[in-house]
C-alpha cells in the first residue's frame, strides 16, 4: 500500500465520509464527481451513519497474505441506515469482528468501530478503517 | 455491418505449464488455430489477457505476440476486462471484421499464471475487484462469490448440495475433454467435504489456476463460405454491459445485472429467445456463478438455478446442457483465454466435432464471460450456417 | 474552573486467565492469584493497537463531551506501546475524530504515567486560555515478556479526556508532579520486551512515588484522606494501590470502584485514567476524586477532582467502563493469545 495512496482515502477510511448528491439526494461512498441517477454534479460531504444490519456474510478461511494472521475472520456486506428508518441506507463491505461466527445471521444488527485493517510487514505503514462489530 | 464467422480453433492443453513460457502458449493456440483455419496470412490479432504484467511482469503483448506469431507486421492490441478479457476479444475482433476494416482476424487469449506463487496470483486476480473498498478490507474472489451464495441461498433455498452439483456436472463433462486441467470425476460428498475456503464455499466449488491459451479466426461470412473446409459457425449475437464493480454497490446481491444485459443485447441482435438455444458455455469461477448466470441468461427463473441444476437440466442429456467443454472448474481457467475457449467449445459442439461430449443436433450456442463479481459480462450466440 | 467536559474508556473483548498462563509456563497459579490480586486481563485482537482504542475512547469522550470535534485544541497520546516509533499516535486520532488540521499534537511517554500526563498537560493549556479543549489519552497494548511474572498482568485498554471551561462534569481542583531517575523498569530501543529490576520496583519506586506525589497533593490542598468519596493510584497488579492507599490514609471502600486490576490487569498508561473512568461512571455530585498515577523511570502525577451536576446529564451518554470489562468475554487460550500478541517467531 503506497503512502499517497492510503493517505488520500483516509477521509473514507477514517471518518467514513460520503458525498450527498445535492440534486436529488442519493448518497454514494466513496464520493463520486458524477451522480448515476440524475447526472448531478454538485455533492455535499456527509458521514454515513455508524450502524446498519447484515445483509449477508462469509468466513474467509483462506486469506490474502497481508491478513494469514488474521484468518478465519468473518466479512459482511452491511447496509448502514441511521436508526430503524427503513429507509435503503448505503451499503459497504467490511470484516465483523469480535463476533463469535455461529452468531453470524442475515439481519444482525452491527456498528462501526475503528480497527487496523493491516500493516505493512514490521517496517511498512499501518493501515488503519472501519470494521463493524455487533451491537 | 458483415456479417462475421468462426472459420478456424486452436487450444492447448490446460494446466500448470512449467515448460511454456506465455509467448509459447499463446504462440502455440495462434497456429492451431491458424492451421485449422487453413488461412496464410492475418490481417490483424486481438489479445485477452487479465494481467501479463502481475504475473510474467511483461506488457506490450500487442507486439511481444505478433512478433513471436510470425505472420508480419500485423496490427495487433490486447483487451482486458478481468476475466472476461477473452470475451471482449472475440467482441473486438467481431467488430473488427463486421465493420469491415479488416478480414481474416485472429481473436486470442492467454494467462500464465504460475510462474508467481499462489498468493501473488491470489494478489493479481483480486485486482478485478475494488482495490480500496473489497480488497482493502481483506476478501477474496471465493469471499466475493461466498457472499452472493450466502445471500442467494438465504433468498431462494439455493442448497450446499445444488451448490456441489454444478461443480460434480462440468468435472463429468470435463472427463470427457482431453484439454481439461482436471478431468477427474468428482461427487457431491467430494465437494462438501473439501477444504472450507470461504463460508460456504469449498476448495471444490471453486476454478484452479490454470496455464493456457486458445485462439479462433475470424472471417466475414462470404469469405468463409468460400474458403472453409470445415461446417461455417457464425456469430449471430454479441452484446455486452457492465456493472458496478463492487459488489456491494448492486441493489440485488444474488443477481448478475451485466449479464442480463449483455444476454438481452445479444439475444436481440440474434433474434433468438433463451429457449432457443441448444447448448451454452458459462462462466463458472465458481459453483454459485452458474446458478446465478442460468437464471441471468434466462435459461431458468430466477432463483430456479439450484433445482435446474439438481433435475439435470444443465446436464449434457439435459434440455439446455451448460459447460459440456468442463467449464472453468474442470477445463480450467487461465483468465484471460477461458472467453476464447467458450467460443471454440461451441464451435466444435456446432460443427459436430465434440466427440463423446457432443450434444445432439446442436445448432445454436451460447457463449457467457464476466469479469470480477460481475463487474462485465460479455454474452456471444453463434449458429451453424 | 477548568476540567474534564468528557470522558470515556475502551476494553478489547478478549481476555486470558491467570491459570492459562501458569499452565504453560508450570508455575502456581494460586500463588500468582493471590500474590497479585489478579485474575485475568484483557487481550487486544490481532486488529486492535494504542490507536484503535485510543480513538474508540475519544468517540466515547465526545459523546459525554457533546462537543464539535473540531474546537479540540490539542490531541495528546500517552502509551508505552505506540505503534510507531516515528509518527505520533495522535495524528491517527485526530483525523479519526475529525479535529484536523487546526490542532497541537503530540505523543507523549513516561512508561505508565504518560496518560496522566497528558492529562496534566491539557488542564494546564486550557487553564491558560491557549486552546478551548484538549483530548488526552491514556493507551497501552503493552507486552510482558513470555514466562515473566509481568505476563499475568501487563494487558490492554484506553482512556480518554475532553479537558476543557466549559459543561465541566469534574473539575480539576489541582495537579501535583513529583519525578526522580529511578531505573526500577525500562525498554531500550529495538528491544521487544520490558525489563526491570524484580523487587526494587516496590519501595523505592512505586511506593516512593506515589506517597511522594500523594502526600505533597494533601497537602497543597489543604484536605485529608476522609474527605473523599474516591481514590484511585496507579494499578500494577491488584495489592499495591491497596497498599498504597492504605499508607496514604484511605480505606478499601474509598478504592474499590476504581480498581479495576484484578480483571482488567494492568492496562499501563490506561492504569489510573481507566479508574478514574470507572468512578466517573457512578460519582455523584460533590464527590471528590483522588488520582495519582506512576511511571517508572521514575514519577507520579497527581490529581484532586470534584464532581459536579453535569455528570448525571451525560455519564450515560457512552459506554461505562465496567459494561465493557463485565460483559462480552472472549476467553482465549495461551497458543491464540501467543500468536494475538505476536510472541511467536515466523519467518519473513
Amino acid at each position: 500500500m503506497s503512502s499517497p495512496r492510503y493517505w488520500r482515502g483516509i477521509p473514507q477510511r477514517y471518518r467514513l465520509e460520503a458525498g450527498k448528491c445535492k440534486r436529488c439526494g442519493k448518497i454514494y461512498f466513496p464520493p463520486r464527481l458524477v451522480c448515476d441517477e440524475c447526472k448531478g454534479r454538485e455533492f455535499e460531504k456527509v458521514n454515513l451513519p455508524k450502524e446498519g444490519k447484515i445483509l449477508t456474510y462469509t468466513i474467509i478461511r483462506v486469506a490474502p497474505s497481508q491478513c494469514t494472521d488474521q484468518a478465519p475472520y468473518a466479512m459482511g456486506i452491511v447496509e448502514l441506515s441511521a436508526g430503524s428508518t427503513g429507509k435503503d441506507g448505503v451499503k459497504i463491505l467490511s470484516q465483523i469482528a469480535d463476533c463469535d461466527f455461529d452468531k453470524l445471521e442475515i439481519g444482525m444488527p452491527v456498528r462501526i468501530e475503528f480497527r487496523k485493517i493491516y500493516q505493512e510487514g514490521e517496517a511498512g505503514i499501518i493501515c488503519y478503517g472501519y470494521k463493524c462489530v455487533p451491537i | 455491418m458483415r456479417d462475421v464467422a468462426i472459420i478456424g480453433v486452436g487450444m492447448n492443453k490446460w494446466g500448470e505449464l512449467w515448460e511454456d513460457s506465455l509467448r509459447d502458449i499463446f504462440t502455440e493456440a495462434a497456429l492451431l488455430a491458424i492451421e485449422d483455419a487453413g488461412v496464410d496470412h492475418i490481417d490483424s490479432m486481438y489479445i485477452g489477457c487479465m494481467s501479463s504484467g502481475l504475473f510474467v511482469g511483461q506488457e506490450h503483448l500487442s507486439s511481444l505476440l505478433s512478433d513471436y506469431l510470425g505472420m508480419g507486421p500485423i496490427p495487433a492490441a490486447r483487451v482486458e476486462s478481468a476475466c472476461c478479457s477473452g470475451g471482449l476479444a472475440l467482441r473486438t475482433g467481431f467488430i473488427d471484421v463486421a465493420s469491415g476494416m479488416n478480414d481474416i482476424v485472429l481473436v486470442g487469449g492467454v494467462e500464465k499464471m504460475t510462474d508467481v506463487s499462489v498468493g501473488g496470483a491470489t494478489f493479481a486476480l483480486s485486482t478485478a475487484a475494488d482495490q480500496e473498498y473489497e480488497v482493502y478490507h481483506g476478501v477474496t474472489f471465493p469471499g466475493l462469490y461466498a457472499l452472493m451464495a450466502r445471500a442467494h441461498m438465504h433468498k431462494y433455498g439455493t442448497s450446499r448440495k445444488q451448490l456441489a452439483q454444478v461443480a460434480v456436472k462440468n468435472h463429468f463433462h470435463g472427463s470427457m475433454n482431453p484439454l481439461a486441467q482436471y478431468p477427474q470425476k468428482i461427487t457431491a460428498e467430494e465437494v462438501i467435504e473439501s477444504v472450507m475456503v470461504a463460508d460456504p464455499l469449498r476448495i471444490l466449488d471453486c476454478s484452479p489456476i490454470t496455464d493456457g491459451a486458445a485462439a479462433v479466426i475470424l472471417a466475414p461470412l462470404d469469405l468463409a463460405k468460400k474458403i472453409s473446409k470445415k461446417p461455417v459457425v457464425k456469430i449471430i449475437g454479441s452484446g455486452h454491459a457492465t456493472d458496478t464493480i463492487a459488489l456491494h454497490s448492486r441493489n440485488d446481491l444474488t443477481e448478475i445485472k451485466s449479464t442480463e444485459r449483455a444476454a438481452k443485447i445479444a439475444y436481440e441482435m440474434a433474434g433468438k429467445s433463451p429457449e432457443e438455444i441448444h447448448l451454452a458455455e458459462v462462466h463458472d469461477c465458481f459453483t454459485i456463478a452458474e446458478i446465478c448466470v442460468i437464471e441471468a441468461l434466462g435459461f431458468v427463473e430466477k432463483g430456479k438455478g439450484g433445482p435446474a441444476t439438481e433435475h439435470g437440466i444443465t446436464a449434457l442429456s439435459g434440455k439446455i446442457p451448460v459447460n459440456t467443454s468442463g467449464g472453468l472448474k474442470s477445463k480450467g481457467h487461465p483468465v484471460g483465454a477461458t472467453g476464447v475457449a467458450q467460443a471454440i467449445e461451441i464451435t466444435k459442439q456446432l460443427r459436430g466435432e465434440a466427440g463423446e461430449r457432443q450434444v445432439k443436433n446442436a445448432k445454436v450456442g451460447l457463449t457467457q464471460n464476466m469479469g470480477g463479481s460481475g463487474g462485465s459480462s460479455l454474452v456471444h450466440i453463434m449458429e451453424v450456417v | 474552573m477548568v476540567g474534564i467536559t468528557g470522558y470515556g474508556a475502551y476494553i478489547p473483548r478478549h481476555r486470558i486467565k491467570v491459570e492459562e498462563i501458569a499452565k504453560v509456563w508450570g508455575a502456581d497459579a494460586q500463588a500468582y492469584k493471590k500474590g497479585l490480586f489478579v485474575e485475568e486481563k484483557s487481550v487486544p485482537g490481532p486488529d486492535q493497537d494504542t490507536i484503535t482504542m485510543s480513538v474508540e475512547s475519544a468517540f466515547s469522550a465526545l459523546k459525554r463531551a457533546q462537543i464539535d470535534p473540531k474546537k479540540i485544541g490539542a490531541v495528546y497520546v500517552g502509551s508505552e506501546s505506540h505503534p510507531y516509533a516515528v509518527k505520533p499516535s495522535g495524528t491517527t486520532v485526530a483525523e479519526a475524530i475529525g479535529a484536523t488540521p487546526d490542532v497541537h499534537c503530540a505523543d507523549f511517554e513516561f512508561a505508565c504515567k504518560a496518560g496522566s500526563e497528558a492529562m496534566f498537560v491539557c488542564l494546564g493549556l486550557v487553564g491558560s486560555g491557549s486552546i478551548e479543549y484538549g483530548l488526552a489519552i491514556g493507551a497501552d497494548t503493552s507486552q510482558g515478556a513470555p514466562g515473566d511474572a509481568l505476563e499475568y498482568t501487563a494487558a490492554a485498554g484506553a482512556a480518554a479526556f475532553i479537558m476543557g471551561k466549559d459543561n465541566i462534569i469534574a473539575e480539576a481542583i489541582d495537579t501535583y508532579s513529583f519525578m526522580t531517575d529511578t531505573p526500577d523498569f525500562w525498554r531500550r530501543e529495538y528491544q521487544f520486551y520490558p525489563r526491570h529490576a524484580s523487587r526494587f520496583t516496590g519501595d523505592p519506586a512505586y511506593f516512593k512515588h506515589i506517597l511522594g506525589a500523594g502526600k505533597a497533593m494533601l497537602e497543597k490542598v489543604k484536605m485529608e484522606p476522609k474527605d473523599f468519596q474516591y481514590a484511585v493510584f496507579h494499578q500494577p497488579n491488584g495489592k499495591f494501590p491497596q497498599r498504597v492507599g492504605r499508607l496514604l490514609g484511605f480505606e478499601k471502600k474509598q478504592i474499590e470502584t476504581g480498581l479495576l486490576c484484578p480483571k482488567l490487569g494492568n492496562t499501563y498508561s490506561g492504569s489510573s485514567p481507566m479508574g478514574l473512568t470507572a468512578i466517573l461512571d457512578e460519582a455523584k455530585p460533590n464527590d471528590l476524586i483522588f488520582m495519582v498515577s506512576y511511571g517508572s523511570g521514575a514519577g507520579s502525577d497527581a490529581f484532586v477532582w470534584r464532581v459536579t451536576e453535569r455528570i448525571n446529564q451525560v455519564r450515560d451518554s457512552a459506554v461505562k467502563t465496567r459494561e465493557m470489562l463485565n460483559n462480552n468475554k472472549s476467553y482465549l487460550e495461551y497458543g491464540t493469545y501467543a500468536k494475538y500478541r505476536g510472541k511467536i517467531r515466523k519467518g519473513e
